[in-house]
């Protein structure tokens, strides 16, 4: 996303180089929101996380009290866990489906039906994903263990058993996106000069060894940035957990959101939950940090 | 989008040329495409599937869900799912039904996504518009300053400023309603106002600078010629924009407490709620579901190869 350089000055016969007056007047309204709905509240939720705060009555400040509590909870570092292990259950096999799905739609047709299929699910809301599959995968009706019963298997309780609610719900969550992913990197793909194919085509390479020797290496720096996408995203898993799960079965899934909103709207301890958001900031922001570095350090694409 | 590597041969004469130049045919059928294909089919089903489960499941009476779990059509067809949906059944009928029995009325929610949607697309978007214009063509003092502070808002994850939010819409009042809603993503995204800057930047400036000469204030340039010109890059914000606000769940549930202000996704987990623990009303929530996912899957249908086109890395939300 490299910003444009500014423009040049150009020699105009009319005077009015400064718009000063006028330019106000139209950022304000976008200054407005930025100001009173981005930077306020990102400065008050940091100080919030140092405060006793109910809501009803003012903020209190004390301290370190919010984050010594929070390093003593076991409650968040299950929650921290549980979404850690989330978040790489889901990275993982998104990723892999979308790289597959996009270097199969580059290689048999670029038609918009077959992109426009593939992106349908991200088209409804993460609530109506997980209301389907809720029935999808329901334990006694549902068609998912109706047609693994009729294999002769054992039924599985996707949603109601520690060991399988978090990937099943990775996996609700990777129906929704992995179209929308898909074509991220279908994008990128199309930056791939077809040339390059057309040269290993030549030399009778075959299919697997082009995606391996061409494919892959040129299109690590888009990967990199739709995983910085894709990561910061997935650490911010609610909604399916709030409608499919809420947290259960015991804690087996209660992601760090989940927890947040808990507390802070289920015991109203708002500077305690601002004080694992912030905690939550950080890990994105050192994430994003790092998974930067390595996208600067490893461009060597095409240039 | 019909993109192939070898124009198309008409003749023979032509096609053996065309033989004779290009490298072997991509497109030719073997094993490696044809497992493809079947992949591609997986894909296709799995993503799509879902959605007639939702249909066939919403047609049927629930109370014969038990019965044909297996049957891929609609079991003992019904319109009674949706009747519930929309309040059509009285408290007794939907019990016998297998429904909660609660009179729940789903045109209060549509109203409120489509009236909350169109606020926050309307807002953000001619908002934006008019930060990007100032950030593309006017001149004025620290522009290129105040163009990288707002995109210092890219860094802000949306779920951190959540509670925050909440607690200054509380203290304007404005909890409960579809303004408290609607207001935070009302005035701009750090997004809408980059993505709009990139395309007034590329607008040739002769055709604005003859309006100047002409004696057309800046404000009237930007309404008569900057927007009209910009018809094609509004629309995909906007139906961009519209679909996320559509689907937007955890904003909405901290704000939204009684039906004067839930939208869809809201009442689908309260509808959801409600049902029986033991023995749900599928038919009834998968009714629900579909009147929450239909509005957006018609967009798509109108707006496909918009939408479509729009995902790359110009379009990063």
């Amino acid at each position: 996303m490299a910003l444009t350089a500014p423009l040049p000055k150009t020699t105009k016969a009319r005077g009015r180089r400064d718009d000063t007056r006028l330019a106000l007047l139209f950022i304000l309204p976008a200054l407005i929101g930025f100001l009173v709905f981005m930077v306020w509240p990102t400065l008050r939720g940091i100080y919030l996380s140092f405060t006793k705060f109910n809501l009803l009555t003012p903020p209190e400040f004390n301290g370190l009290d919010n984050y010594i509590r929070m390093v003593q909870d076991p409650v968040f570092w299950n929650s921290m866990k549980v979404t850690v292990y989330y978040v790489f259950v889901n990275i993982v096999l998104q990723t892999m489906f979308a790289l597959v799905i996009a270097v199969m739609m580059q290689r048999l047709t670029k038609r918009t039906w077959l992109r426009g299929i593939v992106l349908t699910p991200y088209l409804v809301s993460n609530v109506v994903a997980a209301m389907v599959f809720l029935w999808i995968l329901d334990y006694q009706l549902g068609i998912g263990n109706t047609v693994i019963a009729a294999l002769g298997f054992d039924r599985i309780p996707f949603l109601s058993s520690d060991a399988w609610v978090i990937p099943t719900i990775a996996l609700i969550n990777v129906w929704r996106h992995v179209g929308y992913t898909a074509l991220l990197i279908f994008a990128g793909l199309q930056t791939i000069p077809e040339t390059m194919y057309e040269a290993g085509r030549m030399d009778g390479a075959s299919e697997p060894r082009m995606f391996r020797s061409i494919t892959v290496p040129l299109l690590r720096p888009v990967l990199a940035l739709v995983l910085i996408i894709t990561v910061v995203g997935s650490f911010q898993v609610f909604d399916t957990v709030a409608i499919a799960t809420r947290g259960g079965p015991v804690d087996s899934s209660r992601v760090l959101q989940f927890y947040i909103y808990d507390v802070a709207f289920g015991r109203f301890q708002f500077g305690y939950a601002s004080a694992m958001s912030v905690a939550l900031l950080l890990v994105l922001v050192v994430i994003t940090f790092i998974q930067y570095r390595v996208t600067r350090a490893d461009s060597s694409d095409l240039n | 989008m019909a993109t192939t590597t070898a124009p198309p041969a008409t003749t023979i004469g032509d096609s053996i040329i065309a033989r004779v130049v290009e490298p072997p045919d991509p497109k030719r059928f073997g094993i490696g495409r044809a497992f493809a294909w079947a992949f591609m089919i997986v894909v296709i089903l799995a993503s799509l599937f879902p959605f007639y489960w939702m249909l066939r499941t919403a047609l049927s009476s629930n109370n014969a869900l038990y019965a044909g779990s297996d049957n891929l059509l609609p079991v003992q067809p019904s319109w009674g799912g949706f009747e519930r949906v929309f309040g059509l059944q009285t408290g007794q009928e939907a019990i016998d039904a297998g429904g909660a029995g609660q009179p729940i009325a789903f045109w209060r929610y549509l109203l409120n996504s489509v009236v909350v949607s169109t606020l926050v697309t309307v807002g953000q978007v001619f908002f934006s518009a008019m930060a990007a214009y100032a950030f593309a063509r006017l001149e004025w003092k620290h522009r290129e300053k105040w163009f990288a502070f707002f995109l210092g808002g890219l860094m802000i994850p949306a779920i951190f400023t959540l509670l925050p939010n909440f607690v200054l819409i509380k203290q304007l009042g404005l909890v409960d309603t579809l303004l408290g809603i609607a207001l935070p993503s009302m005035l701009m995204t750090p997004f809408a106002v980059f993505f709009l800057r990139q395309f007034f930047l590329g607008i040739s400036k002769e055709v604005e600078e003859a309006a100047l000469i002409d004696g057309a204030s800046k404000i009237r340039v930007f309404f008569r010629l900057i927007l009209p010109m910009s018809t094609a890059p509004i629309a995909t914000l906007g139906i961009l924009t519209y679909i996320s606000s559509w689907n937007e769940y955890f904003w909405a549930l901290m704000v939204s407490y009684t039906d004067k202000s839930r939208v869809l996704t809201v009442a689908l987990g309260v509808f959801k709620s409600q049902t029986p623990q033991t023995g749900p009303d599928w038919a009834g929530l998968m009714a629900a579901t579909l009147v929450a996912a239909l509005p957006m899957l018609l967009l798509f249908i109108v707006f496909a190869k918009r939408i479509v086109n729009s995902i790359g890395f110009s379009g990063i939300k």
